[in-house]
Formats: structure tokens, sequence, C-alpha cells
């Protein structure tokens, strides 16, 4: 190893005092060399934000203290300086980008005040020098016409945009060390792509370390020079990244890997690591991922594991890689997680459940005197699409496509500016009032974010009955109440967690909960909201499964809407890709995932992390961002992004092609 | 033989506390109803000044029970007539101190009155003396050597029978808590004494003998002495402030009452059906709230007083009459106070029905109603029980401040405004009497300060931003 | 923004029709004029003629809405609704039941109303901001604690109390300033000093609190945690980040007070004497001179509309994020 710029010994946090007191950070250990990137990868609570913060002693005051360890930056120990010496390394120093550019930017401070604070601290700039070197930071991270965008404010800038200001207020201090904490996980993936790509480019030519923090294993394996997982507040496993990538050796990195879905595990069911992370709040005497562990024996549970270093670079805290214990063969306590996925036969499987033909939905935007309407935000504009019984439509776009508007007007929550939705052959449009609410029970919704979609007022039982007395369904009270049991077990929850508010359970049983209430009214049809983007990979991956197992068992259809490609390539059967409120592409799977036509589906594939680096693919970048909908560009909506875009594009917007059964696309390029 | 009365007031504040008693049975049941609450009475604070309030509560309730006494039949009465005056239970418990009035002014623990007096005593001489008074220290001989002495054995005795009192509490706390806890007498006695109890028992304990050594220093005192001195009248201050406490608890607790049917329903429904319903509601708290507060309440009462003034008829007793001016007072408060909450609940409802489990609902075809009902407004109460007891003490203070400006409640009610208002008016007087102002602001701060406090428990303990 | 402030101005039309119709309602239809001109003369032995002369006198002799007497368009503006309601639109306050002009004695005795407002404005502001920015800065000590309590205390106080213990304190005992009075001119100062002061530390509790309260959530938020890792000191980070976000919801809150400052402070201006708008209001109150009743509060209402106005203006001058459109 070259020149260790920051060594981590042993540190431990905790927050909070008494009873509650948590250790977010249970004696990590870790050394960034400089120059190179660090990868410090982990699930929602495992400590490694909290690892950052303390880095730079910043933890939420006053709950947060760190209780014992070293930090040496250069040799220098600064968890021994004084506040005052503190305030030269940050900033100075080591610099820090956070994981929301919306709320880390000051708003009513204009965006070259803010990065020329940084200046003067650091480097003593002011004045004329300071807006100079303002607007060539901003040049560096690739923001154009700079010296506009001095004097503008945060709100003016859209997410990627603030990104890259927070890395040119990160590079005012001309740092050695940036930390990142999950700095693109609020960013689609082709603006993430931009940025890792920025990130990437400046370490380069300046020499910076950085201290990356992510959950996601496609980005470390695109940027990463060395890997550690944290697990619980612990790191659990410290690697090269290659040598990560190819045999990973704790078995919660495994099971990360086998958890994660895409298209050649179709026919399988994912690889699920059963239960939740610990709370750590307790004291520990086993190795804290023995519940969850499938190669856990006797000695996992009764005492915790070491470090185990296999060289410098390279080690694991498992008992299975002590020489000194004789290791049984558990091989055989795997779960059968290879189990082939049972199809019922559905009757009537393969006719047209839903059809929607040219769905509108305009939001009206009032100005001047009298609250005129002068214009539409073309939310929804235009789209059409058709489910079969029994399958899985994808819808997939980026934020603000317009995707989850178009889910709920197929539902009619929100009633279609114009269109038609017609729904086992009744037209859902027409339907008014006490016809359309008894049609209800047919289709479905699950929900994004399982927090909200639960009134924390109401206990399970009651939220899953609650569609059955709305609709009549389920006959009397202690009828319901067998089936609320059946419908809990069915989603592998306990009849007994009835009675109990959703503030007590973990984010992947709330969203079971939210699909029990969703079946206890026997739909046909289920919208599936990016029902797994708020959860953990590991807790995804039941949500899939149990999305899956349904399916056969009941012949559900599920329009799946999503930005996630691999969900959609493990899940979907067709896939519809959304750019402002239009779909672009659409067809099967493969065809779509596997032979992109439209430059736009091409380009967000492009911009997925692949886990695999060696697979030479070029990243198509796309200038700039989405365009608001309610001004959207003349012609092909995507012509200012497109790379490939040519005179017709500006001027007419494309007609749908036929490319061949099933698959059609909407450019002008696939016309001849 | 008595005849129960039961005023207007009396009968909206039984029904208050009926509905507080049904809710909280009704939140026993629920575990996301009663949280909140066990974290309220986990704070010393916060029981403490439950404890005062409650017993600001029980004075006010026992003073809510009227009746008229019988008058002596006479001869040749077949009817039993009663008499004219309204009097409550607490009237009859603090028994002399009602009526043992003095001639004027009289500081406290005075045994002659303020101002000097012209008398001519047996030898037919003029002198110009500060008279005995009639009832204060008039069972001392030689006051000015009495005086000290008795005040300090009546005040020790009080003591000691706090003492007494606070050992029967810490027996019975100790004897209840041990079944509870499931130890001993004795462990849980040390627990106790040590204050080693989720909820503050020990607290508990010395706020309740404290108040209780307060109520026996009177009980000792006051049937020979006037506490807080004389009023211009003669009458007792302290009666006068413990009758005040009513008054200060109806406008605090019936304004609030009459204000949040209006305030939750209307807000709620704004909120959710948006539209016109939201125009038009918007347009009426906007146009409320546009006149500023105290000219509204001003208007309202004066053209209420013309009313009763020109309709002397519609009021059988002075009790009745001053009663529902009270009333009215509470409900033009109410009126004029209802908009502030109404925004709020709006606001909060606007964000509630974008939130996915109220889309949910819908998707079930729900109704609107049921969804107000069951999704809606419970995850609005906090806020309301927020609203509420934070009010409560700006209401209290609003009396005195209204009272003053002429627009609070009848002259003849006892209150703090009017006490202070009254005594107002001697400032200017050397030296100065101050005793009328020093009891009405005492009782009325330590009321506000317990309401404030208490506030701030239930807020920290109800703002789900706080719990995050 | 000029179609903005235009549809506002509009907005205020039909409010202030309401306040007047709300106004209208209680003083002439709860109670008719020959009540109240009955109530004036002394409820017993009132004769009739007294009633109608008393009526005639004060302008109340026409009927409330509709005049079937009157010719042509007179038959709707020679009414009590037209004379005493609809003028107020056009600042026509009329004679007081006492026969002084409304109007003129308004723009005498908004000066001084002015003259003790807006210094305790100002003044408190100061004080204030700076009381929560030092609980703020030493947040979670006992400083900190010491200072909340004493707010809660401070709140709990009447108002009364203040204004009746500091006239005692500094004018009777300490003798430092005249008890009560007022005089136009630099002279002023003497009399304005001890009802701003009063005006002050009476709001302290409750405004220190509030502000406190701003200061700790915008010190929660990301963007302070950004200007931390830059390696900002903690004070200029408050004075400058944390204040000027805090300004936000602080100032807006008090642009809607400003036109209300001419109203002057009811209890203030009585207890110490000033000749203001408040004292003209209670003294109004206390004679049962409905005229300047209802001339106020229709001044106050349209005060408040464009304070309400001015509110949302100044958003957009203190918070760029907000352009009106």
């Amino acid at each position: 190893m070259t020149h260790t710029l920051l060594e981590v010994k042993d540190l431990k946090v905790r927050l909070g005092t008494g009873d509650h007191a948590v250790r977010p950070v249970d004696g990590v250990s870790f050394r960034i060399a400089r120059g190179e990137t660090f990868a410090l990868l982990g699930e929602s609570g495992c400590g490694k934000s909290m690892t950052a913060l303390s880095l730079l002693r910043l933890l939420p005051q006053p709950a947060g203290e760190i209780t014992s360890g070293s930090v040496k930056l250069d040799g220098e120990e600064l968890l021994a300086l004084p506040e005052s010496g503190m305030r030269n390394v940050r900033g100075g120093r080591i610099a820090m980008i956070f994981q929301e550019p919306q709320t880390s930017l000051n708003p009513v401070m204009t965006v070259g005040a803010q990065i020329s604070e940084s200046l003067a601290l650091h480097k003593g700039l002011d004045g004329d020098a300071a807006r100079q070197e303002v607007i060539s930071l901003l040049d560096a991270v690739g923001i154009p016409d700079a010296a506009r965008r001095h004097n503008e404010y945060p709100h003016q800038l859209s997410g990627g945009m603030k990104q890259r200001v927070m890395i040119a207020m990160a590079l005012a201090g001309d740092p050695d060390l940036l930390i990142a904490d999950e700095p693109t996980t609020a960013l689609d993936v082709t603006i993430q792509a931009q940025v890792l790509e920025l990130i990437a480019k400046l370490q380069r030519e300046r020499g910076m370390a950085v201290l990356l923090i992510t959950h996601d294993l496609g980005v470390v394996s695109g940027m990463a020079d060395r890997v550690a997982v944290m697990y619980a507040g612990q790191i659990i496993e410290q690697a090269p990244r290659d040598a990560f990538y190819t045999a990973p050796q704790h078995p919660y990195s495994q099971r990360l890997f086998a958890a994660l879905p895409d298209s050649s595990k179709r026919e399988q069911r994912l690889t699920v690591i059963p239960g939740t992370v610990p709370p750590l709040n307790q004291v520990f005497h086993a190795c804290r991922f023995a519940e969850r562990c499938d190669r856990a024996w006797d000695v996992c549970r009764q005492t915790a594991p070491d470090w185990f270093a296999q060289d410098d670079m390279h080690g694991v805290r498992c008992h299975l890689a002590d020489p000194t214990l004789s290791v049984p063969d558990t091989s055989k306590n795997v779960p059968d997680s290879t189990e082939q996925k049972t199809t019922a036969a559905n009757e009537g499987a393969g006719t047209e459940l839903l059809d929607v033909r040219d769905l509108q939905v305009y939001f009206p935007i009032q100005k001047g005197l009298f609250r005129r309407t002068v214009g539409y935000v073309r939310a929804v504009d235009g789209v059409s699409l058709s489910i079969p019984r029994g399958e899985t439509l994808a819808l997939v776009g980026e934020s603000g496509c317009g995707k989850t508007t178009a889910g709920k007007g197929v539902l009619q929550l929100l009633k279609p500016t114009a269109g038609s939705v017609c729904f086992e052959g009744t037209e859902l449009v027409d339907l008014r009032g006490e016809a359309l609410r008894k049609r209800r029970s047919e289709f479905q919704i699950i929900f994004q974010d399982p927090f909200s979609s639960m009134n924390p007022r109401m206990n399970v039982g009651d939220i899953i009955e609650e569609g059955m007395v709305a609709q009549g369904i389920g006959g009397d009270a202690g009828k319901r109440r067998q089936r609320v049991d059946r419908l809990l077990d069915q989603v592998g929850l306990r009849p007994g967690h009835r009675s109990r508010y959703p503030h007590q359970f973990s984010g992947g049983q709330r969203q079971r909960i939210c699909i029990a209430r969703a079946l206890a009214v026997n739909p046909k049809l289920i919208i599936c909201d990016e029902p797994t983007s708020a959860l953990d990979v590991s807790v995804q991956a039941q949500i899939l499964n149990l999305l899956k197992d349904l399916q056969g068992e009941l012949g559900l259809s599920y329009l799946f809407i999503t930005h996630n490609l691999s969900v959609v390539s493990y899940l979907a059967d067709r896939v519809a890709v959304m750019y402002l409120g239009r779909i672009v592409e659409e067809g099967s799977v493969s065809d779509v995932l596997d032979n992109a036509q439209h430059p736009y589906t091409q380009a967000l594939l492009s911009a997925v992390p692949a886990l695999d680096r060696d697979a030479q693919r070029e990243i198509i970048r796309l200038e700039g961002d989405l365009p608001s909908p309610a001004n959207p560009p003349a012609g092909c909506h995507f012509h200012p992004r497109c790379p490939r875009a040519v005179e017709v594009c500006r001027e007419a917007y494309p007609p749908s092609v036929q490319l061949s059964e099933g698959h059609s696309a909407r450019c002008h390029l696939l016309g001849e | 033989m008595i005849k129960p009365v039961l005023l207007w007031t009396d009968a909206l504040v039984f029904l208050l506390v009926f509905i507080v008693v049904a809710f909280g049975f009704y939140a026993r049941r629920y575990e996301h109803l009663r949280a909140p609450w066990r974290e309220v009475v986990r704070g010393r604070i916060a029981v403490a000044s439950l404890v005062v309030l409650t017993f600001y509560t029980v004075t006010g309730l026992l003073d809510s029970l009227h009746y008229r006494k019988a008058l002596p039949m006479q001869d040749g009465q077949v009817e039993v007539q009663y008499a004219g005056d309204v009097v409550s239970v607490l009237d009859g418990l603090l028994g002399g101190i009602a009526t043992q009035a003095e001639k004027t002014y009289s500081a406290p623990f005075a045994t002659t009155l303020f101002t000097r007096e012209t008398v001519v005593d047996e030898n037919g001489v003029q002198q110009r003396i500060f008279p005995r008074l009639k009832y204060g220290g008039a069972h001392l001989k030689d006051p000015l050597r009495e005086r000290a002495a008795d005040i300090a054995g009546r005040s020790l005795m009080a003591f000691v029978q706090a003492l007494l009192f606070m050992l029967a509490l810490f027996v019975l706390l100790a004897l209840l808590l041990g079944r509870h806890w499931n130890s001993t007498v004795l462990t849980t006695a040390k627990r106790l004494w040590h204050g080693e109890s989720g909820v503050p028992w020990r607290t508990f304990m010395i706020t309740v003998s404290l108040l209780v050594f307060l109520v026996l220093l009177i009980a000792n005192l006051a049937p020979v002495w006037h506490v807080f001195g004389t009023d211009k009248v003669g009458k007792d201050v302290l009666y006068e402030t413990i009758k005040s406490i009513r008054t200060g608890l109806v406008i605090g607790t019936l304004t609030t009452l009459i204000m949040l049917p209006f305030a939750v329903l209307l807000g709620m429904m704004a909120g959710y059906f948006r539209g016109w319903v939201d125009d038009v509601i918007q347009y009426l708290y906007t146009t409320l709230n546009s006149i500023p507060g105290v000219l509204l309440i001003a208007a309202s009462v004066l053209m209420m007083q013309v009313y009763m003034d020109t309709h002397p008829e519609l009021f059988e007793t002075m009790a009745e009459r001053a009663d529902l001016r009270l009333l009215f007072l509470c409900l033009i408060l109410g009126i004029t106070s209802w908009t502030g909450l109404c925004r709020l609940l709006r606001g909060e409802t606007l964000k509630l029905r974008e939130l996915d489990y109220v889309q949910a609902a819908n998707a079930f075809g729900v109704s609107r109603s049921v969804i107000m009902v069951r999704h809606l407004l419970p995850n609005l109460m906090h806020i309301v029980l927020i609203s509420v007891v934070i009010d409560f003490s700006g209401l209290v203070l609003a009396e005195a401040v209204l009272s003053y400006v002429g627009v609070g409640v009848d002259p003849t009610t006892l209150s703090w405004g009017n006490m202070i208002n009254s005594a107002r008016l001697e400032m200017a007087r050397e030296p100065m009497v101050w005793w009328s102002l020093l009891a009405a602001f005492s009782f009325m701060f330590t009321l506000v300060l317990a309401a404030n406090l208490f506030s701030d428990a239930v807020r920290d303990a109800f703002d789900p931003r706080m719990r995050r | 923004m000029l179609a903005y402030i235009i549809r506002r101005l509009l907005y205020a039309i039909p409010i202030l029709v309401g306040v007047n119709l709300i106004t209208f309602v209680l003083f002439f239809v709860v109670n008719s004029p020959d009540d109240v001109a009955r109530m004036h003369l002394g409820m017993k032995h009132v004769t009739p003629d007294a009633v109608e002369k008393w009526k005639v006198e004060h302008g109340y002799d026409q009927p409330l809405l509709y005049n079937r007497d009157a010719p042509g368009v007179e038959q709707l503006t020679d009414t009590i609704f037209f004379e005493k309601s609809v003028k107020l639109f056009a600042f026509e306050f009329g004679s007081s039941d006492a026969g002084r002009n409304i109007g003129e004695d308004i723009s005498q005795r908004m000066w001084p109303s002015l003259a003790i407002a807006l210094p305790t404005l100002l003044l408190g502001l100061l004080v204030h901001i700076s009381f929560a920015m030092l609980l703020a800065f030493f947040r979670g000590s006992y400083l900190d604690l010491s200072g909340v309590i004493l707010s809660v205390v401070l709140m709990s106080i009447s108002g009364l109390f203040y204004i009746i213990a500091g006239q005692f304190l500094f004018s009777k005992v300490l003798h430092l300033v005249p008890i009560s009075g007022y005089e136009p001119g630099w002279q002023a100062w003497r009399f304005v000093l001890l009802p701003v002061v009063i005006g002050v530390i009476s709001a302290l509790g409750s405004s220190g609190r509030w502000y406190r309260t701003i200061f700790l959530e915008e010190i929660g938020r990301d963007y302070v945690r950004t200007a931390r890792a830059k390696g900002l000191p903690e004070l200029k980070l408050l004075f400058t980040h944390v204040l000027k976000n805090a300004m936000v919801p602080i100032l807006t809150g008090i642009v809607v007070v400003l036109p209300l400052l001419f109203m002057g402070s009811l209890i203030m201006e009585s207890f110490f004497g000033i000749p203001g708008l408040g004292s003209y209001t209670i003294e109004a109150i206390q004679k049962q001179d409905f005229a300047i009743v209802r001339a106020m509060v229709f001044l106050g209402s349209v005060l408040y509309i464009l304070g309400l106005l001015l509110t949302d203006l100044s958003y957009t001058l203190v918070d760029p994020r907000i352009r009106l459109s």
C-alpha cells in the first residue's frame, strides 16, 4: 500500500444516553491511501453515515458522541484536535458531500456566496479573486454558463446541478479526502452516471482520495479501488474491489449479491436474507449476523467473531475464516432458494384484462388576474398500454416522467383528462360514483413509501379489513377476522400481528401488510408503484419473491411502476419505457432490455451501474435534465438530450414504429 | 332544604367533564391513544402542574354545583320559599368567609380598618382612630401582642396536619403501588422515597402535600383572619380570589368547547373537499380574522350588553343574568378564535389527503365521510389537543384584559379581571392598597403557569415531529 | 407581479364587504337604533319623543336597508346601511355619538399610537432575537434551560401585571419617568420610554421562545451540516446561514402587524394616558360610542388586509424561492 492518508482505528460512536443509547458505530477500523477510492458499503442503518460524520466530528449534537478510537489524518490525531483546529480540517483537508442535494444547500444564499464562503475560510480569497475562482470551480464540475449560475439560488437548479454545486463547494478547499455520502441516491440513473463520472474525473485530476459511502453494489463496482462492507455497526469484510466482486467471503456479502434481481434469475426465487438487522441498543455477545446467516452454527451464536486478516488488504469478520475452528458442513442448511416458481394454470390467461388508450392526465396552470388557465402540465400525454391476465407490465422511467400519475389515472384516483381505460370490457372513465366504487375491489394499488401508506392510528387488522368493509367482501366480522389471519399468513406474517400498529413493523413487513391489504378485496390487477425502492436489497428480494408467488397462486396482473431496471428484468413480462408523459418504447422484456432501439432506452440501460466492470460498455451520456412537462420541447421530446438527434426530430413527434411482433418504439431514426 | 339550580355554564362544564371522562375510558382501550399520555405523566414538571390544575379544577367544579337555600318557614306558610341568591357548594364549604364582611379596606391579617374613622367613644369624645374589624382577629383581646403568636400557632397546626396527611398519602401510595409493582410495602416505600419510578410519584406526593398544606392553612386561618385583607366594600379578598377560579376556568374551557366543533369540521371540510367549499370557508375565516380580535369582541359584547339591558325580563335572577353574560362571552371569544385552529387544520388536511393511506382508502372506494372520520380526524386530533391546551392559558389571561377594557364578564361576577380592575383605581392611594392585586395576580399566575407547563409536556408528547 | 397585487386588492373587496355586513348586523340588527337610543338616554322613563329626537340628531332616523318613502336612487341611499356602512368604503366615518368628527380624530390620534408601537416593535425585535440567539447558541446547556423556564414564567404573567408593576416601580418608587401623559414633539420620549420597555419585556417570553424554536428548527436542517462540513465557525454559521433563513418566518410574521401599529394598543395607551387610537377606542367602548367602534372595526380590517398583502410581497423580498406570478 502506498502512503496512508487516513487511518481509522477502533472507532466507536454512541447516540443518546441511558437505556435508549444506540451504538451505530462499534469498533470500525480502516485506512485510506492517497488518491484511492475506498467504498463503505452497507444497507440502511448499518452505521456507514455515522462513521463518515464522526471522521469530521459532525455527529448530531448533543446526542452523538465518539466514545473511543482514533482517526489519524496524515498521522495527526483528529479526535484530539481542538474545535478550532478541526475547522481547518473540515472543508480544507477533508470535504464532504451529502445524499440530499435538495436540502443540503442554503436556500436563501446564492450558489456563488456559498462556495466563496469556503474559499474565504481555507484560501483567504475574497472579492473578485473569489468570484473568479468560484466560476472556475463551477466550470470544473461541468456547470454550463458558470458566470450566470454564480448569482443564482439553489432552487433555480436541478437536482443533478445542485449535487455538482455541492462538489464544487467541496473542492473549494482543495481537500485531500472527499467523503461522498450516498452522493447519487437521490438522483436519477442518467444523472447518477454523470455525477459519478465527474467524481472519478476530478479524483484523477486532483489526486484526491475518496471515501464513497453507498448501498449500491453497482456504484461501488464502477468507482471503488477497495471495498469495506458494514453490518450492524461493524466492518465485516474488507477486500480489493476485484477480489470482492469475484469471491466475496462473508456470508452476508455473498447473500447481498445473490439477492440482487436480474434477468438470469427469472425462473427462480431470489435468495433472501431472512429477518432484519438487529437493533443496535444492545451489547452483542455473538455474531451480529448469526440470526440471519444460513451457515451459522453453535460458535456463531456464542461468541462474537474476531477480525481475520488474510493480508494487509483483505479480511473478514466471520468464524468461517477462523483457521483454528473446524467448520461444520452447513451447506445442507441452505434453504431451498432455487425452487422453481409455481405457476398455477389461470383460466383465461393471456386475454386482455386492462386496455388503456391515449390516456391523458393534465394539470392546469393558472396565471394572471383571474387565475385563467394558461397552460397544462402534461404529466401523462397519450399513453396506451394493455395488460393480459396473469402478466406483468413494467412501466419504466425517471422521476417526473409521469409514470405514477399514469398509474393513478388508470385507477381513476386522478380523473383522466382524456382517453379510455378499459377494464374487462368496462370503460372506467365513464363510470361515476357508486358504479365506480363497486368496481374498485378489482384493481388495487401498492405504494412506494411503506411509512405513509398506512394510517398510524389504526391497527393492522383494521387496516386490512378496511377494503373488505367498504366493498362488503368477506362476510361478517368473524369471517373477516379469519380472512385477515389467512392473508397475514399468506404474506408471511403471523395472525398475532393483527392487533399491532404499523410503527411496530420494519419497512419490509409494512410492505407485506400493504400487499395483504390490497389482496383482501380479491383484486385482478395490482398497480405496484415502486414497491421496493424504499427498501434495502435484501428486503427487496423478499417482496419480489412474494409478489411473484402471489401472481403464480392467484393469477394476478401487475402494472409495475419502477425506475429500477434490474427489478424489471427479473419480474416483468413486458416493458414500456416512459419519457415526459409518453411511452417511447414498448415490448417484451428481452426485446427492450437486450435489444433496445430507442436512444433514450439505450442511454437508460447504459447508465445503470453494472456489477461487472469488465463488460466493455460505453455509457451513453445524456446532456442536461428532464425538461418540464409544462413546456415540453417541440418535435420529439427527447431531441435536446438525444446524442443522435437529426433535423426532423426538432420538427415533429415521431410516430410509433413497429419493430417486430410486440416491439415498438417512437423514434424518427427507426422509421426507415 | 335546598333547591338545586343548574346554570347554563354549569351544564356545559359538566358536559365537558363527561366528554373528558368518556374519552379517557375510550382511550384506555387503544394503545396509540394511551401512549402519549403515558409519556406526559412521566415528566416531573407535567405531574406537578397536573396536580395544581386538578386542585383548580376541583375548586371550579365545587363552585359549579349551585343551589338556593330554603328560607325559614313562616307561620301559616304552606310552600317552601327559597332565597333569591344562588350559592354553590364551594360557598357552603368556605362557610364564614363568604359572609364576614368588614366596612371597607383592611390589610392582610389586620385587626383594624385601613382608614381612619371618626368614632365617638363611650365618653362622648370624638376620635379619629383605626376601628377594630368586626371579624378579622376579633377573637383576640390584645391584637398587638397576641397576633403573631396566634398566626404562628394556627400555621403550625396546619403544618402538622399537612405532615400527617403526607404520611397517610405515602402509606396509601406504597400499599397501592406495591400491589401494582408486585413488591413488598417496604421496598415500594423505599423506591418511592428515592423517586425510583417511571411515573414520578414522589413529585406527585410532594405537590399534593404542598397544596393540601395551603388548603389547611386557609382552613385554619381564614375563619378568624382576612388572609388577603378586604376590599373596598369590606369583602374578604381571599374569598373573591377563590370564587374567581371558576370564572377563569369556564372561560378557558367552554370557549374551546364551543368553537371546537366548528373549527374541526370546517377546517377538515375545507382541506378535504377543496373547490368551492374551500373557497367559502376560507372567505369566512379570512373575513372574521381581518377584524382585530379585541374590537370584534368589544363590539359583540357591547351589543350583547345593550340587548340584555333592553330585555331585562329574560332573566329570573341576577346569577342567571351574570351567568348568561359569561356564556355569551365564551361564545363570542369562541367565534373570534376558531379561525386560527381552522386554518391550521385545513393546512394539515391538505397534506393528509395526499398521503398514501388516504389514497389507498380511495382505491378501496371508502366513502368520503368514512375517510374523514377514520383517517383524517384521528390524525388531526393531536393538533386539536395541543391548540386547546395552549389556548387555555391565553384565554385565562384574556379575561383579565377584557374585563379591564369593560367588555369582559358581568361586573357582578367575581373574576380576576374585575378584581384587578377595581383595585387599579386605588393605585394612587397612599399607602397603596396592594393585596387585591397581589391575590388576583398570584392565583392567576399559578393557574396559567401550570397550564403552560402542562401544555409544553402535552405538545412534546403529541407532536409527531418531536417524537421522530 | 402587478397582476398579483391587483388580484389581491380585488380579493380584498369581498372581504371588506363581509366585514361591513358583520358590523352592520352587529350594530343595527341585533339591537334596533331605538334600543340604542333608549340605552343612551338612560333606560327608564324615556319618552318615544326623546328617542326620535336622539335618532334624528345622530342620523339614525332612516330605515335600515330600504327607504320606501324616498324617490329614485335615494330609496337605497337614504338608509342607515348606506349612510353608516357603505360610506365606510370611502373612509367617511361620519361623526361620533358625541358629535365629533371621527375621521379628524383618527388622523390626529394615530401618531401618538405609532410613537409607542413602532419603537416597541423595533426594540422588541432586536431584544427578542438576541435573546433567542443566545439560547440557540448555548442550546442544551443550563443557560438554555433556564432561559426557556424564564420564558414560560414570563409568558404566564398577565400583561396587566407588567404595566402595573412597571408604573409602580419606575414612576412611583424610583420617579424615573412620569406615570402617564403625553406631549407631542421630542419631549414625548419621556412618556414613551416606559410603555416601550414594558411592551418589550412583556412579549419577551412568548417571542423569545418562538424565535428560539425557529432557530433550533433551522439549526437541525441539512444545509447547516453542509456549512459545518465547510469548516464555518459556529457563531458565524448562526449569524449568516441560520439567521438568514429564520428571518423568513420572523419578518413575514411581523409585516402583517405593521399597518396595525397605527391602531395602537388598547391597554398600554389607556394605562399611560397616551392620546392615541388605542385609548380612543377604549374610551369609545367605555362610553358605548358605537359610531367610533364601528369605524375602528372597519379601519382595523382594512389595515389587516393591507398587512396580508404586504406579507405576501415581503416573502418575495426575503425568500428567493418565492416568485409571485
